[in-house]
């Protein structure tokens, strides 16, 4: 079980978490433009990577504050956590 | 008793204490300090159960927790007896029960035994390939299995112990409390971390601490005696802790362990009553020392699981620990050093050791030499290849290994002997590290995994890390504690330590006999019955994988989970498909470590507590009203309200008439309610809503549909405009908590522009909702100044006003299509609300109805339930409530998924009404609808989802979702049920006044 830096809470168990998913995938801001593909890959495509990836997570349980994580998912080292609104680290 | 069995002198056994306890019905004795196992040897039963296939007489093997044979149910009182107890790990205690697992009737005769002589025709993969086919017959085949396999009984009434949950954060965890445990310990205890020491055993030490050969020395003292100063000088410190009996279960990510505290196992019934049983610890350490030591291999010969065969290290225990002898003509077969030991501490007491046989060709190890010196028969190079004696070894024959070791040569010789002491050399208790995510390397010199790669801050040392001889496992522990915390000085940096060293090696992971494979029974999982035979079979078979090649012979399925012969299996594999071990890999450790009782896992959460639920304010007084309850999301909500022994049915006929002739009353606070403020409210509710919100006038109140961004109905429910800028939504019971982290996750990450506020208001407010055409007659009696006129207060509104003192939001809403009222105050005056409606409404004979009514209410008018008649699949349209969805608004969440090809599908399930050919005919919600009887297998278009039978129109109602129902007006369809077929029509989803017209009534 993973301990959570939440970046407003400090450190908790992962129980207070609720995981979200991929990060950095923004709603379309004119949906009805998009095609059926299109707006299907923004609906159903997701990466679901064994290795470094970068996911949104939750302080469900806590001060309800979404944030976002970069976590490798094949030993689960957190390695960066980041606010929402905030860019995504390069490499 | 039999005395005979002990030799004196013995520091752990407390002989003027003497203890009596059954096995197998039958009494005997031992003394306190005592295992079932060393007390069962001390009476000389080494018979202790039967193999799980063949049914094969098995004795003690092990002195520890990886004991594959001696599982035993201990207790028979059917609230606290325990099936898969290790006999090696019961303490005994006066009253003590346990009685030998799978066999019947007994374990002297077993009639599944007769599975031994059929055991050519019982292979491998027996059962999958044997009871495959007919289908049909799998019923007849399971309960012969079943009755044949069990392993243990599980309790049969409620667990009377009491267990506990308990967390612990550490600087330091200290797994297994042997001499690199006990150093690592003091070490990191002296450096100011606050410590945590574990051991599974009863006493700390390891097998140092009965370590009595002069040629293990530290600081020119015996090691144990070097030991117990050190454990003595431990016990002093104030920031180490020290748990016996406890053994971790589970090792997981991020130093995340949980353990097993066992408190009063070895206790009395009389001692232990009223104690905490079993206590979970759910550890947080910054650093763990894994010390977990090894575990000695056996040796896969043929017929090497009679009883009296044992590893050499137990033998060595039993003697040295507990003061028993195993064996009174001992004979030791090894590939190593470590079984000198046991010969030469055996030899010293008295006991005869007719033997060693070694497959080695020499060794010159100072063991070696006392051996000689002491007399004792050496045969090297030479190998055991058979075993005589069918409840207990009696005879074993050898021959000499030809120079490959892979065939025997020369002559046999047959010795008498009551116990074979084996030893295949020393496995690291991996385990836990490997739990932890941990990698493993093979070591090809001995033939060990051994740690490589840390998934979390850890280190492993001892005999864990593949450090074996007492000079390794001090020095090496030494150097990895500095770095690993930060320590300039140690304090052991210069002891002086001496031990015997081992030069030969050789190892054979399968002995060969003079028999054909085929005519022998080499046994590699003990508890599972795996040979080595089966797994050769398993390779011939087109197996490769070693996870595969494990489920097809179960070897390492067992309770123990194979932890003593799973290197066999690896390396048998290795040498029969020519694949290095290294490339092989290991099969996966799972916790728990050893079983855990369910009672230590759910500890207090028992009973009430296993579950949290909500109740409502008016809780008491549905359940003073002998209300019967049903469980919606954590609610415990009333579901109907039996009067004179009704029964649902006929209690809910009753409430639905009387709601719809004069008033019902239905507690409705555990709806969701969210509070929603911010000058963006507005604009919100438009974006999360189908319908626009913009021009809602203060006071009013609207029904809204809630989509996931698929087109799928999520929630629906009623919000009401407060102010300018402020509105309480309304959720469904169950959806409450996943609504509002839904709004929440679009405003913080999709919208955070917006200026919009949510609170969850839910346990907030109480609610109760007056329905039917004299609810406006008991309101206005409630709060006689409010005007309650269509004009000052029209449906779809909302009122703030006051039952005597008491302020309350009431909002004229219906879900049952009366003329309706909800009133809401600050929850504590709940019950109070309640009560105060229910005198008003007195003499309107007002009927408190429940779940189930309002249910049926809802579905005559046609109301669909979020979750009953939709499954995530139902867009509005699908539901036929195109009406709800806004054609003007640009965009709101789902909006573009209602026109992707897939949802304008004109045959996509829809939701139609179904009238039942004969009218007293109630369809069974969930039953499918064919429309075609001709063809089979039939062609499902749709099934029931909400069924009743309508007391206001006096027929069997039904709502559905059918393909393309929605321009199947009209149509006859067919129920198919057993036996029989039931005709339906489909209909209009609205069955009561379609006009409205009792809204305003
Ligand atoms: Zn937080």
């Amino acid at each position: 079980m993973f301990i959570i830096n939440c970046p407003f809470c400090g450190e908790r168990d992962q129980s207070e978490f609720k995981a979200g998913g991929e990060a950095h995938i923004e709603r379309p801001k004119q949906p009805t433009e998009l095609s059926d593909d299109e707006w299907a890959e923004y609906l159903f495509m997701r990466k679901n990577i064994k290795g470094v990836q970068f996911e949104r997570w939750n302080h469900a349980h806590g001060c309800r504050k979404w944030f976002n994580m970069v976590r490798d998912t094949s030993n689960d080292e957190i390695k960066l956590i980041y606010k929402m609104g905030e860019n995504p680290p390069i490499e | 008793m039999s005395n005979n069995l002990r030799v004196k002198s013995s520091n752990y056994i407390d002989e003027t204490t003497i203890v009596s306890f059954k096995f197998n019905g039958k009494n005997y004795h031992g003394y306190k300090g005592d295992t079932l196992a060393s007390a069962l040897l001390a009476n000389n039963v080494h018979l202790v159960g039967r193999s799980f296939k063949y049914h094969r007489p098995r004795g003690i093997m092990t002195s520890g927790s990886e004991e594959p044979n001696a599982i035993v149910q201990v207790g028979n009182n059917a609230a606290i007896t325990e099936p898969n107890v290790r006999a090696t790990e019961v303490e005994i205690y006066d009253g003590l029960e346990a009685t030998s697992q799978n066999c019947w009737p007994s374990v002297n005769f077993d009639i599944g035994g007769i599975n031994n002589l059929l055991s050519p025709f019982l292979p491998a993969g027996f059962y999958y390939k044997t009871f495959m086919w007919p289908a049909s017959f799998w019923k007849k085949y399971e309960y012969f299995i079943r009755h044949s396999a069990g392993l243990g009984k599980s309790p049969t009434k409620p667990d009377t112990d009491i267990y506990d949950h308990k967390y612990i954060h550490c600087d330091v965890l200290v797994i297994g409390a042997g001499i690199s445990g006990i150093m690592a310990a003091k070490i990191a205890a002296k450096n100011n971390l606050k410590t945590l020491l574990l051991e599974e055993k009863t006493q700390i030490g390891g097998s140092t601490i009965y370590q009595n050969s002069e040629k293990f020395k530290i600081d020119n003292k015996n090691s144990s005696e070097w030991l117990i100063n050190e454990i003595n000088e431990i016990k002093k410190l104030d920031n180490l802790q020290i748990k016996t009996r406890t053994s971790v279960a589970a090792y997981h990510g991020y130093n995340y362990l949980l353990a097993r505290e066992n408190l009063t196992d070895h206790l009395s019934p009389s001692e232990k009553k009223g104690k905490i049983r079993q206590r979970l610890l759910k550890i947080r350490a910054k650093k763990v020392i894994v010390a977990t030591g090894s575990l000695e291999r056996p040796l896969i010969f043929n017929n090497n699981d009679r009883p009296g065969i044992m590893l050499s290290s137990a033998v060595k225990k039993y003697a040295d620990h507990y003061g028993v002898i195993c064996g009174k003509n001992n004979i030791f077969f090894t590939n190593n050093d470590s079984a000198y030991e046991s010969a030469i501490s055996l030899h010293k007491k008295g006991i005869k050791v007719q033997a060693i046989i070694d497959i080695r060709e020499n060794s010159k190890s100072s063991l070696v030499e006392e051996a000689t010196n002491l007399g004792i028969k050496i045969y090297w190079s030479h190998t055991v290849v058979d075993t005589v004696g069918y409840k207990k070894i009696n005879k074993i024959s050898l021959k000499k290994l030809s120079n490959d070791g892979q065939s025997t040569t020369g002559s046999k010789i047959n010795i008498s002997c009551d116990c074979l002491g084996v030893s295949g050399g020393w496995t690291p208790a991996v385990h836990l590290f490997t739990q932890s995510g941990g990698k493993l390397k093979f070591r090809d010199k001995d033939q060990v995994f051994i740690p490589n790669k840390y998934p979390s801050k850890q280190i492993s040392i001892g005999s864990c890390n593949g450090d074996f001889s007492l000079n390794d496992i001090i020095k090496n522990c030494l150097n990895s504690l500095k770095k690993f915390l930060e320590i300039e000085n140690i304090e052991y940096e210069n002891l002086d330590i001496i031990n015997p060293i081992e030069t030969e090696k050789r190892n054979i992971w399968l002995l060969p006999s003079d028999k054909v494979i085929g005519k022998t029974k080499p046994f590699v999982d003990y508890q599972n019955d795996a040979t080595a035979k089966d797994i050769k079979l398993a390779l011939r078979e087109g197996f490769r994988s070693i996870e595969h090649v494990k489920r097809y012979t179960t070897t390492g399925m067992g309770t123990d989970q194979g932890k003593l012969g799973n290197m066999h299996a690896l390396g048998i594999v290795a040498d029969t498909t020519g694949v290095k071990m290294s490339e092989l890999g290991t099969t996966t450790f799972r916790p728990p470590y050893t079983p855990l009782t369910f009672g230590t896992i759910v500890g207090r959460n028992v009973g009430e507590y296993f579950d949290i639920f909500r109740k409502t304010p008016m809780n008491n007084w549905h359940l003073n009203n002998k209300a019967e309850f049903e469980n919606v999301g954590q609610w415990k909500r009333a579901w109907y309200y039996p009067v004179n022994n009704e029964t649902i049915y006929e209690a809910v006929q009753r409430e639905s008439l009387a709601a719809r002739e004069s008033a019902g009353i239905l507690d409705a606070s555990t709806l969701g309610k969210i509070d929603i403020q911010g000058s963006d409210a507005s604009e919100f509710l438009n974006r999360v809503y189908t319908n626009a919100w913009s021009k809602l006038g203060i006071g009013k109140c609207r029904y809204g549909l809630m989509l996931n961004e698929d087109g799928m109905v999520y929630d629906d429910g009623v919000t009401t405009r407060l102010s300018e800028n402020h509105y309480i939504m309304t959720t469904t019971t169950g959806g409450a908590a996943n609504v509002l982290g839904k709004l929440e996750d679009y405003l913080q990450t999709e919208w955070p522009e917006l200026d919009v506020y949510l609170t969850s208001v839910t346990d907030h407010f109480a609610t109760a909702s007056i329905c039917g055409p004299n609810s406006k007659k008991i309101l206005n009696k409630l709060i006689p100044e409010l005007d309650l006129s269509d004009e000052n207060f029209p449906h779809m509104s909302f009122k703030e006003a006051r039952i005597g003192k008491i302020k309350c939001r009431v909002m004229r809403i219906s879900f049952t299509g009366e003329h309706s009222y909800e009133i809401n105050v600050q929850a504590n005056y709940g019950e109070s609300l309640w009560e105060h409606c229910m005198e008003a409404g007195k003499e309107f004979n007002i009927t408190p109805y429940g779940t189930e009514t309002m249910h049926l209410l809802r579905a005559e008018k046609g109301f669909i339930i979020v979750g009953q008649d939709t499954d995530g699949t139902m867009t509005p349209i699908d539901l036929q409530m195109d009406w709800i969805v806004s054609k003007k608004k640009y965009d709101f969440i789902g909006k573009r998924s209602l026109y992707r090809s897939d949802t304008i599908r004109e045959d996509r399930k829809q939701l139609v009404g179904l009238l039942t050919e004969n009218p007293k005919e109630i369809l069974e919600e969930g039953a499918q609808i064919v429309s075609d009887l001709s063809k089979k297998p039939f062609e499902m278009l749709g099934h029931v989802t909400s069924s009743y039978f309508s007391p206001n129109l006096k027929k069997s109602i039904a709502l559905a979702v059918v393909r393309g129902g929605k321009k199947m007006m009209g149509k006859k369809l067919f129920i198919p049920m057993e036996g029989r077929t039931i005709n339906v029509t489909i209909v209009d989803p609205i069955f009561l006044d379609k006009e409205n017209k009792r809204l305003n009534a």
